[in-house]
């Protein structure tokens, strides 16, 4: 069974390897989005005017809601049309085609946006406002008073919700296989396809994921330890 | 937008709601039982129980359920085993494949709120009731589980809310319930705006019913502790 695994035109090992590479970087542009995306979105809800933060409601609540297969089928099908559009309006005449791995990471990065949106949110609203009425009072601008002020410390209440959007984030990948594109569970598919062994591949699969769920929790509960060194606590 | 294409297709994509519904409600209800299972056993004294259970709970919260619907779907039939045993006419189904992978996947996540719902009794509790006498199964019918789950109730929503996306997986290994009705209709019309815009319209009214029903359900349980 494990000869399925060899790496080399014997087996499927280094396919595999290259799907979860793939896995792993439209993870990391995704949520490289997602946090970009996710930041706007809570400034927007936090000191956006009425339209603006509007717009930031619908944003979280319609992608929340609704299931990311669909706005990853929604992007492959209305996403080229959408950029033929805009190319359009800057004067290109011709047709815009987005690939599958352009479809991949923006489609998963709105998904992420819209729930790292709530935790920067919630992170920023859980600084004490007195530290920003200090900072006003110590004459720090609005950019002075973000950077030194409420960044660092909102980043340290994110950072177990921001892991938790990673985590989905890093799964909600596996959904990008439908568009072809050849992530992991692309290449588990059509491995599985033609060694008709679906069982050792979708496994293989799964303990990738595990691996890499497991390891980036662990990076995460680093970053978090990191994060809070220079707090004190009552108990542990 | 083209009106006439969303009337056409509204039917259609209305009886896929109906099976993505079908699909919620069988699998949350088999997840909820086999969730209490997993909290009991995750809590249980029994070390290859809790040891177990806790094994379950990592394997489906660490891996995407769209490898769980795989593994059962695609997965098992390859061995003659499953082939030939009693369960097969169950799992040669799409159908039951989805319910079975929605089901062992939210029993996963929903068994840890429980838990957490049963740790947040106060121990003052459980003395009272075994003062009273109380031990076991009562001691839990009556007063640990109907606390646990009002605490859990907030939290079990959002799983509610998390599983009605979820069987969109569903279309995957080809079931047409609501999103697979919309792609199908996208690729064969390539007008996909329309239909995507009415599925998550639809998507977005499930949530809001579910929502609704929960914050009906926290008064309901809210005022009988009050009383």
């Amino acid at each position: 069974m494990l000869d399925l695994l060899r790496f080399g035109s014997q087996g499927w090992g280094d396919e595999m390897a290259w799907g979860a590479a793939m896995t792993v970087a439209v993870a990391v542009l995704a949520y490289a989005i997602g946090l970009v995306l996710g930041s706007l979105t809570a400034a927007a809800k936090l000191a956006g005017n009425a339209p603006v933060r509007a717009l930031a409601g619908t944003y979280t609540t319609v992608v929340r809601g609704v299931p990311a297969l669909l706005v990853i089928w929604l992007l492959f099908f209305g996403g080229s049309g959408l950029v033929t559009w805009v190319a359009a309006a800057f004067g290109y005449g011709g047709r815009v085609e987005l690939s599958a791995f352009a479809v991949g990471v923006v489609a998963v990065g709105i998904v992420s946006g819209a729930y790292a949106a709530e935790v920067i949110r919630g992170a920023v609203q859980a600084v004490p406002r007195g530290q920003v009425e200090a900072a006003k009072a110590l004459g720090m601008h609005t950019g002075l008073r973000l950077r030194r002020v409420i960044v660092p410390q909102a980043l340290r209440y994110a950072l177990p919700g921001l892991g938790n959007v990673w985590q989905m984030t890093l799964k909600d990948t596996s959904l990008v296989s439908v568009v072809t594109l050849a992530e992991l569970m692309r290449q588990a598919f059509i491995a599985s396809g033609s060694t008709r062994q679906p069982f050792v591949f979708y496994l293989t699969a799964a303990l990738v994921y595990m691996a890499l769920t497991t390891a980036s929790e662990a990076g995460f509960r680093l970053l978090e330890r990191r994060a809070e060194r220079g707090v004190r606590r009552a108990v542990g | 937008m083209d009106f006439d294409l969303i009337a056409r297709s509204l039917p259609q994509l209305l009886s896929g709601a109906g099976l993505t519904l079908q699909l919620v409600g069988l699998s949350l209800v088999i997840g909820l039982a086999l969730a209490l299972l997993v909290a009991l056993g995750r809590l249980s004294t029994l070390k290859p129980v809790a040891a177990l259970t806790g094994a379950y709970v990592f394997l489906f919260r660490s891996t995407p359920l769209l490898v769980q619907i795989f593994l059962i779907y695609y997965g098992l039939g390859q061995f003659a085993a499953v082939r030939e045993s009693f369960l097969w006419p169950l799992l040669r189904e799409p159908y039951w494949c989805a319910v079975i992978a929605l089901a062992l996947n939210t029993a996963a996540y929903t068994g840890e709120i429980i838990r957490g719902g049963i740790r947040s009794v106060p121990f003052g509790q459980v003395e009272a009731a075994r003062a009273l006498g109380m031990g076991g199964a009562l001691l839990y019918r009556r007063i640990i589980l109907p606390q646990a789950f009002r605490q859990a109730l907030p939290a079990y929503g959002n799983e509610v809310i998390q599983m009605v996306q979820a069987t969109s997986l569903a279309s995957t290994i080809t079931l047409m319930e609501l999103t697979g009705v919309a792609r199908a209709i996208a690729s064969r019309t390539f007008q996909p705006v329309e239909v995507f815009v009415i599925a998550g319209a639809i998507y977005l009214a499930l949530n809001f019913v579910v929502t609704q029903a929960v914050r009906l359900g926290e008064r309901r349980l809210g005022r009988e502790a009050a009383r």
